[in-house]
């Protein structure tokens, strides 16, 4: 069987035949397989879902317990039609997975999801899986991203603190995974005191604690007066009139497109911290070095830099151009 | 040089003016010399260096990255020196002195400077690189004005603003004397001929206020809609500058050549043809020029017409009352045909001075200026001696478009504003406002927005138009720069016309029949 006959792009995301099921898919189907719970690869209204138990009990945080018909957590190598499927560890967010799909007769294909491989306190490290034939995404697929030390970005926010201390520092982090990572490495550099957050992001920063990820003493950041300097918030929130409870504020967001001055200014931030829960250039092409598949595959990003990184490798590489998922969803 | 690049990082982000001084103060306190003088100088602009070309710096890119890598990089960036830093490939981050990259970009022969730059950027940590070839490309871009880092330094140590203005130009980078003097030490002498004085300033007043004084006590002259500036030649050597201290000689080559005379004066900056001064927007031509070419020194020929004099034939004359001054200035003789001195008005009361307000005789005229008889010439804006009673703006009734979010204090709100006129059935942006409200009707102003909003586009916002602005502004200028083809000097919400249907706002054609 050809590798496309096993995997190929359909408008409702990644389908495989001899399987029956959609990968990620953008629209409600009968069968899903779900690489991680951030909200533009993990929809509800599927007819069966098969994720890690993680995502599963994220996927019932954001949409409530019924978000599908079934739901399967994954454990081990799993029969779904004529492949087997297994789920590995991707490095980007809690209970994030890598899909590795074995046809009966055809060559293994892994579909790395988003993944990242920076240590990450608030998610099993990513690990990589022999493959014929890689799906990568291309998030930040231009060799102009080197994720610095995210320890040295925690040093500017704390200079920064220390700078202007009678003005709340509001960071904008996406609600699952950055905003706990953002904590965990403020906790990391000595921000051993209350920690504010934004409302959207009390069930899941509850359900990462409950995973026994100690995020140390977080208060609501919704009181008429907020009393920690540092308050996270997910982007939207800054949009909304809930900002207008702070004077002055220093607004920062986090994330791997702040290493670009021009998408920073967009933003409007006045402190760009990069860093990214994605794989930055360096560590994408690392990965494909050592997996050398037969064949990348590249989802979506900027797939044009990492084309032709492949070409000039001699490693045959084509984009799937999936579309529905954001460069680094919310 | 990382503190300097952190330093750059930051001014680049950070739009409020207190925050930038305050971060550029602490850079200052805690670098030691002479690396906080060089980057001082880097950012106002004043550290002469050789200045490296793009093609210079694409060229070592493209011997060590994939030209298609890099042309995509590129692309995506949309900045050169950002986009070599973050390509360069290292790992190694030294923190090279500032002042070392400088003796590098002032001391490299040309035939050296390709390796001399590869082998600095192979030292250095990606924020530092591009700090490097910000400098190496001198384009700092950082909005920071030699006046604000003159503020900045005022709120290091003992000397204000004023004494630290009278000795900057005598100064040259990296300021050692200046630095040793905030730190206690003894004022650096002024060793440069053709200081800046500090410029003497007035506050608004209106007909009211006007009332409670004598009009004997006062004098009155015409406030000429040009750049407020000093003249002067101290022992032929020549120089113009802003009121803010800003040595602005080498836009207008036609005045300095011009000023044939011994002193310091204080006037106003205009282009003049013959007897008729022209209109602001002329002058503008003229502003922030490196070299001006011989059609427009003929076309817009600069002058000077003078308010007051500072210093003349060697006799400091701040301190005498200023009708003794004035009586020099009258006798004065200025050597030049592009200066004259601006004329007093007749009047006997305040309503006098009213009607000729009122109705000026020149375009060029923005109210009237009303200088009490006994001041001194005192730097700063000491309240009271001198007013300005300038004309009443003109307004337009525009349609609020767009709206986008503030920052600092005005976090979380709109507070931006672009507004438009008719222009047949189509609304025309026209300008944009960011004050002229109240805090309460900036709350009002953000709730309409928020429940109104068509389209959003990142921080901006397109609005229904149906909320009309009433919008004050100074003057008017014809712009190829903005569709309308006009653009509004100063401008602010005057009154929010809640009442208004948007039907009946103003026609672009109305504005377009204001331009001077």
């Amino acid at each position: 069987m050809r590798a496309d006959q096993i995997l190929h792009p359909t408008p409702a995301g990644l389908y495989c035949p001899p399987g029956d099921f959609y990968i990620d898919p953008v629209r409600p189907v009968h069968r899903a397989l779900i690489t991680h719970g951030h909200g533009d690869h993990a929809r509800s209204g599927h007819g069966a879902v098969l994720a890690t138990r993680q995502t599963l009990e994220i996927m019932a945080i954001r949409y409530g317990e019924d978000f599908a018909g079934q739901q399967q957590a994954a454990d081990g190598p799993i029969r779904v039609g004529d492949t087997t499927v297994s789920f590995h560890p991707a490095g980007h967010i809690l209970g994030s997975a890598q899909i590795a799909v074995q046809p009966d007769r055809g060559p293994k294909i892994v579909v790395s999801g988003d993944y990242c491989r920076h240590p990450n306190p608030v998610s099993a490290p990513y690990e990589l899986v022999p493959c014929d034939i890689f799906v990568t995404e291309a998030t930040f697929g231009l060799p102009v991203f080197k994720h610095p030390d995210p320890a040295g970005e925690m040093t500017r926010l704390l200079a920064s603190m220390a700078e202007f201390p009678e003005r709340h520092h509001l960071i904008g982090a996406y609600a699952l995974g950055k905003a706990q990572r953002l904590i965990m490495l403020a906790r990391g550099a000595g921000i051993d005191g209350p920690i504010a957050i934004h409302g959207a992001l009390q069930r899941l920063c509850d359900y990462h604690v409950h995973q026994g990820i100690d995020l140390g003493l977080l208060v609501p950041a919704t009181a008429k007066q907020v009393d920690a300097q540092l308050v996270i918030a997910p982007p939207s929130a800054f949009a909304s009139a809930w900002v207008q409870r702070f004077r002055d504020p220093v607004i920062g967001f986090a994330s791997g497109w702040m290493a670009v001055r021009a998408r920073a200014r967009q933003r409007g931030v006045e402190l760009p911290l990069v860093i990214s829960d994605h794989v930055d250039w360096p560590q994408v092409t690392q990965t494909i070095r050592e997996l050398a598949p037969q064949e990348v595959w590249i989802t979506h990003g900027t797939e044009d830099g990492l084309m032709r990184w492949c070409e000039l490798q001699g490693i045959p590489a084509r984009p799937l151009r999936l579309v529905g998922y954001e460069d680094e969803p919310e | 040089m990382r503190a300097f690049a952190n330093l750059l990082e930051r001014l680049a982000f950070t739009p409020a003016r207190n925050a930038k001084l305050r971060l550029l103060r602490h850079y200052l306190e805690q670098t030691p010399d002479p690396d906080r003088g060089y980057a001082l100088a880097a950012l106002t602009g004043d550290l002469k260096l050789r200045t490296v070309t793009p093609g210079l710096l694409r060229g070592l890119m493209v011997e060590r990255v994939d030209e298609q890598l890099f042309a995509m990089s590129y692309d995506f960036v949309g900045d050169l020196a950002e986009t070599i830093a973050l390509l360069w490939d290292t790992d190694r981050d030294e923190d090279v002195p500032l002042t070392q990259a400088v003796a590098l970009l002032s001391e490299t022969g040309k035939a050296g400077l390709p390796t001399a730059i590869a082998g600095m950027l192979d030292r250095l940590g990606p924020s530092q690189r591009l700090a490097f070839l910000k400098l190496a490309t001198g384009n700092m871009r950082i909005g920071l004005s030699a006046r604000m880092a003159r503020i900045a330094l005022a709120d290091m140590g003992a000397p204000d603003v004023a004494q630290i203005e009278e000795i900057w130009h005598g100064l040259t980078p990296p300021y050692q004397p200046l630095f040793d003097w905030i730190a206690g030490g003894t004022r650096p002498e002024q060793a440069a001929r053709a200081p800046f004085r500090p410029v003497m300033l007035s506050t608004p007043v209106d007909l009211d206020q006007l009332g409670a004084f004598d009009p004997a006590d006062y004098i009155a002259e015409w406030k000429w809609d040009g750049i407020r500036v000093q003249g002067i030649n101290d022992g032929g050597v020549r120089r113009l500058y802003s009121r803010t201290g800003e040595d602005i000689s080498g836009s207008f080559p036609d005045l300095i050549e011009a000023l044939n005379f011994d002193g310091t004066v204080d006037g106003e900056l205009l282009v003049r043809r013959g007897e008729d001064v022209a209109v602001f927007g002329d002058l503008q031509k003229r502003l922030g020029r490196k070299q001006v070419g011989k059609d427009m020194l003929d076309s817009h020929p600069a002058s000077l017409r003078v308010y007051d004099l500072m210093i003349w034939q060697g006799r400091d004359l701040r301190d005498l009352p200023l009708i003794d001054r004035r009586a020099v200035l009258e006798g004065a003789d200025f050597g030049s045909d592009r200066i004259d001195v601006s004329p007093l008005l007749e009047f006997s009361t305040w309503d006098d001075l009213a009607a000729l307000r009122a109705d000026p005789p020149a375009p060029v005229i923005e109210g009237v200026m009303i200088k009490r008889r006994d001041s001194p010439y005192v730097g700063g804006r000491p309240r009271g001696p001198w007013f300005k009673w300038k004309r009443d703006p003109h307004v337009v009734d525009a349609v609020l478009l767009y709206a986008q979010r503030g920052h600092g204090k005005r976090s979380g709100f709109y507070s931006d504003f672009t507004f438009g006129l008719w222009d047949a059935d189509q609304l025309v942006p026209v300008g944009k406002a960011y004050f002229g409200f109240t805090d309460e009707e900036l709350r009002e102003l953000d709730r309409f927005v928020r429940n109104n909003t068509i389209e959003r586009f990142g921080p901006v916002r397109s609005i229904a138009p149906k909320l009309v602005l009433e919008v004050a502004f100074e003057g008017l200028n014809a712009s190829g720069r903005h569709k309308s083809g006009v653009a509004m000097r100063f401008p602010r919400i005057s009154r929010i016309r809640w009442d208004k249907p948007a039907s009946e706002a103003d026609h672009l054609s109305t504005l377009k029949a204001m331009i001077p």
